[in-house]
């Protein structure tokens, strides 16, 4: 698809005027929808839709350009991107990269020049537990070995349409493992928003405050006193988002959630909706997970038809709320609560000044709940069951379960869910983990342990986590974790501010110095104070805990970093000879005169 | 009841509302700062106005004043901070203070000496950014862009033209402009603009002169930043060393 008629390209862009509407938060939800059309933004796009919803070309563009998922320029047909997570790459995905690559005769990150396929990596698609993974123009496609790659270059070569592919090419697998307090019982009948109604909004609080509930994205804000905060915020609209953008490498428990419990997350969010008088929410979705839009669609209308959704909700006048689902568009930080109002609201998903928060000013400047898919779940039983029943589970300061994704080197990888309190141990032996070398917990922003640390307990006073649980054995480098999650970090950063933008550029640089065996002890300490300042001067989590795994391994697990040292002072960066090639290969001299050695450097 | 917090354990009045940085400025009391300027919404993205509040470092130009706050305006810990921000964002662009017209009176020179960066410290990335010079009477030198979105708020704001903006994200984040061609003399920027002159670095020069007052000679040649401010409360006097 070399090019797009401009005709086409506005006709297009009119209907999605038309279905979307011209308000201008709707920009990236329509550039979405463009590139799932065309497979790119094509200029007449981005000049129409900057026309009619009166934003900037610019906007238009930025936002393009921010968005790992919008291009502007064309892809090929088929758009292939391979999860490239640390657990893809334990599962192998870099041979069938390359094995797809000869298949097709093109190059990663590169459009064949006939225009028919474009090879790529993209960050952690949710898929851990069943991976390696890839997205096609959208559509995760899991489980993939050499005979699924071999048929995906055959279908690609065939010109085949993706509703033509083999449908288990597409099946995702719940890989519900272990059923704690919220997965041990998946009905619902609407029976926590009745006794919202029957009780009242005071009283759905005071459950929620009893229970204990706490955030479950990992920073463990109390569930109550968000909710407290957004109903006390003076201003007649308030919002409930649901910020389904789990893009921490390792986690997927969102991805089984929505697919299998969506009426619950929904019915949390509607409860919130009642508790602080707001009438519209959002279910914010990581763009990899595109493919459930149809299905939370199809319990979003149910939940209309019965009553439970919509307008004077359970026949109560002036009990309001509906709920849209928006995508992403591959962007990490979207998951953090700021960015994600910002994406919501159309724009490049950066993070905002606080405060204001967004309980008080968050979606169109309106107070605005943000809570995880799972934090919504929880809510819903709780106004359920009471909030005695959640706090009869876990610990003091952790009050009920947590739902991991597990991944890597296990029997058993996919979702369980344990009280708080539980010991790593336990969660290690449940999954079939065996010769455990390391454990990755929470995500490549997370903490890394040792077996040392297998007695520690998953809660928020110890080891809080949104949930991402990735096992390394004994035959893995840890190097090769390291040198993803600092690829990860430098492509993610949103650009905002110096130390994050800068920082993880640095960061990776050395990592790969390290890896290329160029490194000194003292790149290793460099590594410690540039980790340091971006800890304590970022803007915000991602800047923050962008370091982490660096600090980690270099203190539990020192020899992957010592044995490939070069040496144990200082190696420059800049390799003197290497900068002469092209000097050498203009001058066409190769002789050792024409060569700067390293003990003439130091002579000098 | 008047409110107040201690900067380096001297007392700072604040009115309710007020910054960190606001009221320290109010009080005569400098805090190194770049993308910060008080005739613009602060966003405290640059980073390099940090203070130290108990164990956290946060953004003075972001921050609300808190009655009876401690803040910590000049231990090492926050001047190691303000110094590696300094030297990431001269190893991000191609700074070349000796071939710079804006030597001298560029806040990115300025507030590197007054935060003792000795050196850029870490290995230069030398980006390609080709130079704009499609504007008759204004050059954009991307290479010296900081990213502090002044000329940004500036042609939003005060302007009210949204010439610019921020593409790209990570490493790649970039000043895109708003034209069909995304050139500066294909947009409705004008010299008279705002934008124009708010750039606290050498990314936005007006054409057609040059070194006219000899380096040496210039506003931070003469005083340190802390003493003298920014090179905005010196635009008259700026102006007429340029123009």
């Amino acid at each position: 698809m070399i090019g797009s008629p401009t005709q086409d390209v506005e006709g297009f862009v009119a209907e999605s005027l038309d279905a979307l509407g011209r308000e201008p938060e709707q920009l990236l939800q329509h550039l979405i929808a463009v590139q799932r059309r065309f497979g790119w933004v094509p200029p007449a796009a981005v000049e129409r839709l900057s026309a009619d919803l009166d934003v900037t070309r610019t906007q238009v563009r930025a936002a393009i350009a921010f968005y790992a998922f919008l291009h502007d320029r064309p892809q090929g047909d088929f758009d292939i991107l391979f999860s490239d997570n640390i657990t893809d790459r334990m599962l192998g995905n870099q041979r069938l990269v390359n094995l797809l690559a000869e298949r097709l005769g093109v190059r990663l990150g590169e459009t064949r020049s006939d225009g028919r396929v474009t090879l790529g990596l993209t960050s952690c698609t949710g898929m851990c537990d069943q991976g390696p993974a890839l997205l096609v123009n959208g559509r995760a496609v899991t489980a993939l070995n050499p005979r699924r790659v071999d048929r995906i270059a055959d279908l690609v070569e065939q010109g085949t349409p993706l509703e033509h592919w083999p449908g288990d090419f597409f099946r995702v697998e719940d890989n519900l493992r272990r059923r704690g307090l919220l997965l041990s019982n998946p009905v619902t009948d609407g029976a926590g928003l009745r006794k919202l109604i029957d009780k009242g909004a005071d009283a759905a609080l005071a459950e929620i405050e009893r229970s204990g509930l706490r955030g479950r994205g990992g920073a463990g804000f109390t569930t109550a006193l968000k909710w407290k905060f957004a109903r006390e915020a003076p201003g007649a609209e308030r919002y409930v988002v649901c910020n389904a953008d789990e893009g921490e490498p390792g986690t997927f428990k969102d991805r089984v959630l929505l697919t299998s419990f969506a009426d619950l997350v929904i019915e949390g969010m509607t409860i919130c909706a009642g508790v602080i008088g707001a009438h519209k929410g959002f279910i914010y979705l990581r763009g990899e997970y595109a493919y459930l839009v149809a299905h939370l669609e199809s319990v979003l209308a149910r939940r209309r038809a019965e009553g439970l959704l919509g307008e004077s909700i359970l026949g109560i006048p002036r009990f309001d709320f509906d709920v849209a689902v928006h995508l992403g568009a591959g962007a990490y930080i979207c998951g953090e609560e700021s960015a994600l109002i910002e994406s919501l609201e159309g724009k490049r998903g950066v993070t905002r000044k606080r405060p204001p928060f967004p309980v008080v000013c968050g979606y169109r400047d309106r107070p605005t709940v943000v809570n995880n898919v799972e934090t919504f779940l929880a809510a819903a039983r709780v106004v359920q069951w009471g909030g005695y029943w959640f706090r009869g589970e876990g610990t003091d300061q952790s009050a009920g379960s947590k739902i991991l994704s597990v991944s890597g080197d296990c029997e058993r990888p996919g979702i369980y869910e344990y009280p708080f309190g539980t010991p790593v141990h336990r969660v290690l032996t449940d999954c079939g983990a065996e010769h455990v070398q390391a454990l990755q917990i929470s995500g490549a922003a997370g903490t890394t342990l040792s077996p040392a640390d297998f007695d520690r307990i998953i809660a928020f006073e110890d080891l809080s986590t949104a949930g991402s649980f990735m096992v390394f054995d004994h035959s893995r480098d840890m190097l090769d974790m390291v040198r993803s999650f600092a690829a990860f970090f430098a492509h993610e950063s949103c650009g905002f501010c110096t130390p994050c933008r800068v920082g993880t550029g640095l960061l990776h640089n050395l990592v790969e110095k390290v890896a290329d065996g160029q490194a000194s002890a003292h790149d290793l300490e460099e590594m410690r104070q540039i980790g340091s300042v971006m800890k304590l001067a970022s803007y915000c989590g991602l800047g923050q805990t962008a370091p982490s795994h660096i600090r980690n391994t270099l203190d539990k697990f020192p020899d992957i970093y010592k044995r490939r040292l070069r040496s144990e002072e200082y190696t420059p960066s800049f390799d003197l000879d290497a900068a002469l090639s092209e000097a050498r290969a203009l001058s066409g001299r190769d002789d050792a005169g024409a060569h700067i050695s390293e003990t003439q450097e130091e002579e000098a | 009841m008047s409110q107040s917090f201690k900067l380096d354990g001297r007392e700072i009045p604040f009115l309710p509302g007020q910054t960190i940085m606001a009221a320290a400025t109010a009080a005569g009391v400098y805090i190194p700062h770049l993308c910060h300027n008080p005739d613009y919404a602060p966003q405290g993205s640059c980073r390099v106005c940090v203070v130290g509040m108990g164990r956290r470092q946060v953004s003075a130009c972001t921050t609300p004043a808190t009655d009876g706050a401690e803040v910590d305006n000049s231990s090492e810990a926050v001047q190691e901070s303000r110094r590696s921000v300094l030297q990431m964002l001269f190893a991000e662009g191609n700074h070349v203070c000796p071939a710079c017209e804006r030597s001298g009176n560029c806040q990115l020179q300025a507030v590197a000496y007054y935060v003792g960066m000795l050196s850029p410290h870490y290995p230069p990335f030398f980006p390609r950014r080709p130079v704009d010079a499609s504007h008759p009477h204004f050059i954009i030198d991307f290479n010296r862009c900081i990213l502090c979105e002044l000329c940004v708020r500036a042609s939003r704001d005060h302007d009210g033209k949204r010439v610019f903006a921020i593409s790209g994200r990570g490493l790649a984040s970039h000043l895109v402009i708003d034209s069909p061609s995304g050139l500066l003399g294909d947009s409705c920027f004008a010299a008279e603009d705002r934008a124009a002159h708010v750039c606290p670095v050498g990314a936005i020069l007006p054409k057609h002169k040059g070194f006219e007052r000899p380096i040496g000679e210039r506003l931070y040649d003469r005083e340190p930043i802390s003493k003298v401010g920014d090179v905005r409360s010196h635009d008259r006097a700026h102006e007429s060393e340029v123009d």
